[in-house]
């Protein structure tokens, strides 16, 4: 390859690093303002669409000129019980007798929310290193199976034997990421592309696994499922049985602190921000690039792998399947990004979506809302979010200018040359 | 057609970068706008070329009221600018840059390459440029770029022409060349605006010179007054222009290059066989046109660029083959060329700037942990010991001045204990204030016995810090000198012409 045309295909590829983490900055950089702004703005347009489904509204639209108070009114009915019953279904049960059925809903909330917290701490921590991690999926699936493993196939005391299922789940999830940092690090393959591929290799990989006997597949079964996890494997619930919240949801919030003090008190975390804001100015001073790749890479996949474990050892412990992971992989980059890729705002991010998942059932069942206008507030909030000058005009939020950041100024002088 | 500016004032938030300016350029004539960085002389320019809308005022051409509302409309009416950054795709051809955005077609849609070539190839013959129409334009020196950038002004019929900074990018002979450029568009009847920092342009070219100072006019100054008169309009205070050092007093410490080597990714041996030495308490300034090798040469002086040969000494340690943490454990200071982009982190806070390469042990780091208090009582020390002007120590290092952020840099690089300091263009876009501090800071660490390399790409600064000037051209060096030696002398060196009697290259 001659001089000039290696010069071409390098070019493309350089621009477009630096896109990706253009955009990276600008989502990261939103700020809670706007995550606050972006999730009212969802909320409304959620709203219109419950208007824009409901049987009742859609009856008294033919004569609204007529009488326009009861097609109002019935709009007020569908959106007000709408978000009445995930509320109910997400915070506190207003109708229940006792404080132990009124509370229920939380706990249910707080548990949707434990893996969604520390998968979206993993996202949200490779976010900051400048890396983005699309692998939840097969890192969860993956520690899922190595925790499952462990879980059912060993005999060991309680808590030891737990412990050792998160240990190996948390591996298998870091060794998964792994691959991929380590992969970036050596021959510079971009992260996206390689944890997405891992995801299809990780799943096929664990279903091969689940439907062969001495595996995961459980004995004697013709299912593609693993047998119940042994007891002593098993996070403990944290209420009393009476309730799902489990052992995990501490994990979080120990994980929470940790991924807080990694990122904030730590130099390896001070190394790894200094590589994701500014690649360049972090190796001349001394920072091992590739070392951080796939450092970061390592923790990230281990927590995203301990979301796939407590999935297994304290939500669903009779067993699993393939679709395990339930779609929380992808779910945690919205977290992150909901969360500003900062550990106190993932788990604030994590809880409403848990928020969002527990409620949005007993909606659909109490009022007949489907719940995919859940799913589809939940995409709308990370859609506000990723136009953060959309949110501030709507809010008449001052846009950040005059003293924009280096990378704005470079960005701007790049464009239009400021004086 | 006489071009007039008349109360412009553009705000953005509570910053006030054009006040009220008011300006004329008539016709053949090279208007100088002389100011520091961030004056607000680009923000003017931005605004007559109508990338931004003017809070208050008008632009007029001949005397008409005109609204820009894009470049479209600037151009359309004449007006043509020459960016610092040049607008050109480097993978498309000269005459396919110059046509882009005005693009003649033939039948069936395609491109009239034809045209674009006769065009290119008649404005050339015009002024003289030596363009190859079909050339690509990353093939091309940064000079010729810019006369594509020139071509591609003129293709559009402008009447008046912007120049952002155009020298900046130019070697001395480059520079002369653009000179005459200029004046040959003047005497053609072009209205020519001029931007710069840069004293000795001013007064060697300008027919009107308007001083801005923080986003107003200070006033008009004429081309024969001197440098320092005009220094201190632009800069607001007395400056001092020279660089005042004794005698080198050597150390026992010394920098030892023999037979640097150094090749690109794409394999061209970029430094060719480099030998130098530096002894204590001494500058040795690499000078040279920017591109010469003298960028891979400070990169593989601190270890970001593994050499194919050649040894680097430190007072009796080999470099070659350290890490670059290794190489700053050492004790090496080192200033990237572009401060941007490789010597801070822009989102990081002034603070963590300041030990962005002191990660590896006390008093920073302990056991893994950062130590705040320790940090935070150095980076108030360092921001008062160099005058460092940031809102506190936690502000973004993205939101200083250039001047400021290169003084982050400095702060940090000076502060340890040093044995060696590679400085590469340390006043490079910084405000004629900070400059003077530090050429002071640097000669300082000369005097404490440290060898000093600082690679500068202007004339002026090599004079003025060096006590000997090493010239590279295309990867070599074309010779060691003292730095009495004359301006002509220096100017052919750079052009690697070697000179008489010099010490070996």
């Amino acid at each position: 390859m001659s001089d000039t045309e290696r010069a071409e295909h390098a070019r493309p590829q350089q621009t477009g690093e630096d896109r990706w983490r253009e955009a990276l900055t600008r989502v990261v950089s939103g700020g809670w303002v706007v995550s606050v702004g972006a999730i009212v703005l969802a909320v409304l347009a959620g709203s219109i669409m419950i208007i824009a489904t409901d049987k009742g509204v859609q009856e008294a639209l033919p004569y609204f000129l007529a009488r326009p108070g009861d097609a109002l009114a019935a709009m007020a009915d569908a959106v007000g019980g709408a978000y009445s019953a995930l509320f109910r279904g997400a915070v506190w049960d207003f109708r229940a007798d006792d404080f132990a059925t009124g509370i229920r809903p939380l706990t249910q909330s707080l548990t949707m929310a434990t893996p969604l917290i520390m998968a979206g701490l993993g996202v949200a921590l490779g976010f900051r290193a400048g890396l983005f991690n699309i692998g939840g999926r097969g890192q969860m699936l993956t520690a899922a199976a190595a925790a499952g493993r462990v879980g059912f196939g060993l005999d060991m005391p309680w808590p030891l034997h737990m412990l050792l299922a998160v240990a190996a789940g948390m591996l298998a999830g870091a060794l998964w990421a792994g691959i991929a940092g380590l992969l970036k690090a050596l021959t510079g393959a971009h992260e996206v592309i390689v944890t997405i591929m891992l995801n299809y290799v990780g799943f096929y990989l664990v279903s091969y696994m689940l439907a062969t006997p001495g595996l995961l597949q459980a004995p004697g079964s013709s299912n593609p499922k693993t047998p119940p996890m042994k007891n002593s494997a098993v996070m403990p619930d944290l209420l009393g049985s009476d309730f799902n919240l489990h052992l995990g949801f501490v994990f979080a919030l120990v994980a929470v602190a940790f991924v807080w003090w990694l990122l904030n008190r730590s130099s390896a975390g001070f190394a790894f921000r200094a590589v994701g804001e500014n690649p360049a100015a972090a190796k001349v001073a001394g920072i091992n690039v590739p070392r951080s790749t796939v450092s970061v890479m390592l923790i990230a996949g281990a927590l995203v792998g301990l979301a796939g474990v407590t999935q297994v050892l304290g939500t669903v412990t009779t067993g699993f399947s393939n679709d395990i992971d339930s779609g929380i992989g992808f779910d945690a980059i919205t977290v992150a990004l909901l969360g500003g890729s900062r550990p106190v705002g993932v788990l604030l991010a994590a809880i409403l979506f848990g928020a969002f998942k527990a409620g949005g059932s007993v909606m659909q069942a109490a009022e007949g809302v489907p719940i995919e206008i859940v799913l589809v507030v939940q995409s709308l909030i990370v859609l506000f979010i990723a136009a953060p000058p959309l949110v501030r005009a709507v809010f008449r939020l001052p846009q950040p200018d005059g003293k924009p950041s280096a990378r704005a100024r470079r960005r701007a002088r790049r464009k239009e040359v400021t004086a | 057609m006489k071009l007039e500016l008349r109360g412009i004032t553009k705000r953005f938030g509570t910053l006030v970068a054009n006040d009220h300016i008011s300006l004329t350029i008539a016709p053949g004539e090279i208007h100088c706008l002389l100011g520091e960085n961030g004056a607000g002389k680009s923000t003017l320019m931005n605004v007559l070329y109508g990338l931004y809308t003017a809070d208050e005022g008008e632009v007029l051409l001949d005397d008409e009221v005109q609204h820009f509302r894009g470049p479209g409309d600037a151009m359309a009416a004449g007006i043509g600018m020459v960016h610092q950054h040049f607008m050109l795709i480097p993978v498309f051809t000269v005459a396919e840059n110059v046509m882009l955005g005005n693009e003649t077609t033939l039948p069936g849609g395609r491109l009239d390459l034809e045209a674009a070539r006769a065009k290119v190839a008649a404005i050339a013959d015009r002024f003289g440029f030596h363009v190859d129409p079909d050339a690509l334009i990353e093939d091309l020196p940064v000079g010729v770029q810019q006369r594509v950038e020139i071509i591609k002004a003129l293709s559009r019929d402008a009447k008046v022409l912007i120049f952002d900074e155009p020298t900046a990018v130019l070697t001395p002979q480059e520079t002369d060349e653009f000179m005459g450029i200029m004046r040959q568009l003047r005497d053609e009847g072009a209205g020519i605006v001029f931007i710069t920092h840069k004293l000795r342009e001013v007064r060697e070219v300008a027919d009107r010179i308007t001083v801005v100072r923080r986003g107003a006019v200070v006033g008009e100054a004429s081309a024969d007054q001197s440098d320092a008169e005009l220094a201190t309009m632009m800069v607001g205070r007395a400056v001092e222009l020279t660089v005042h050092k004794d005698e080198p007093r050597y150390a026992e410490t010394s920098l030892e290059v023999r037979g640097l080597e150094v090749t690109n990714s794409s394999g061209a041996v970029v430094v060719d066989d480099v030998t130098f030495s530096v002894r204590g308490g001494e500058i040795l300034v690499v000078a040279g046109v920017q591109g010469n090798g003298q960028t891979e040469l400070t990169e593989a002086l601190v270890g970001l660029h593994k050499p194919s040969a050649g040894s680097v000494m430190l007072t009796g340690q080999e470099l070659i083959g350290r890490t670059v943490n290794q190489v700053l454990a050492a004790g090496v200071g080192f200033v990237p060329e572009d401060r941007s982009t490789d010597g801070l982190v822009g989102e990081f806070t002034v603070a963590e700037n300041l030990i962005l390469d002191r990660r590896s042990g006390p008093p920073f780091v302990k056991a893994g942990m950062l130590q705040l208090g320790a940090r935070d009582d150095f980076a108030r020390s360092a921001v008062e010991e160099f005058d460092i002007r940031t809102q506190g120590i936690a502000e973004p290092v993205g939101r200083l001045s250039g001047g400021n952020q290169q003084k982050v840099v400095l702060a940090r690089e000076l502060s340890r204990e040093l044995r060696l300091l590679v400085a590469a263009q340390p006043t490079r876009g910084v405000d004629v204030g900070s400059i003077e501090f530090i050429h002071k800071r640097i000669v300082a660490t000369r005097d404490a016995g440290v060898p000093v390399v600082v690679v500068s790409t202007e004339l002026d600064e090599a004079v003025a810090l060096g006590d000997r000037i090493l010239v590279m051209y295309r990867g070599r060096v074309v010779g060691i000198v003292p730095s009495d030696t004359p301006r002509e002398v220096l100017g052919l060196m750079m052009a690697g012409v070697a000179p008489e009697g010099s010490e070996a290259a």
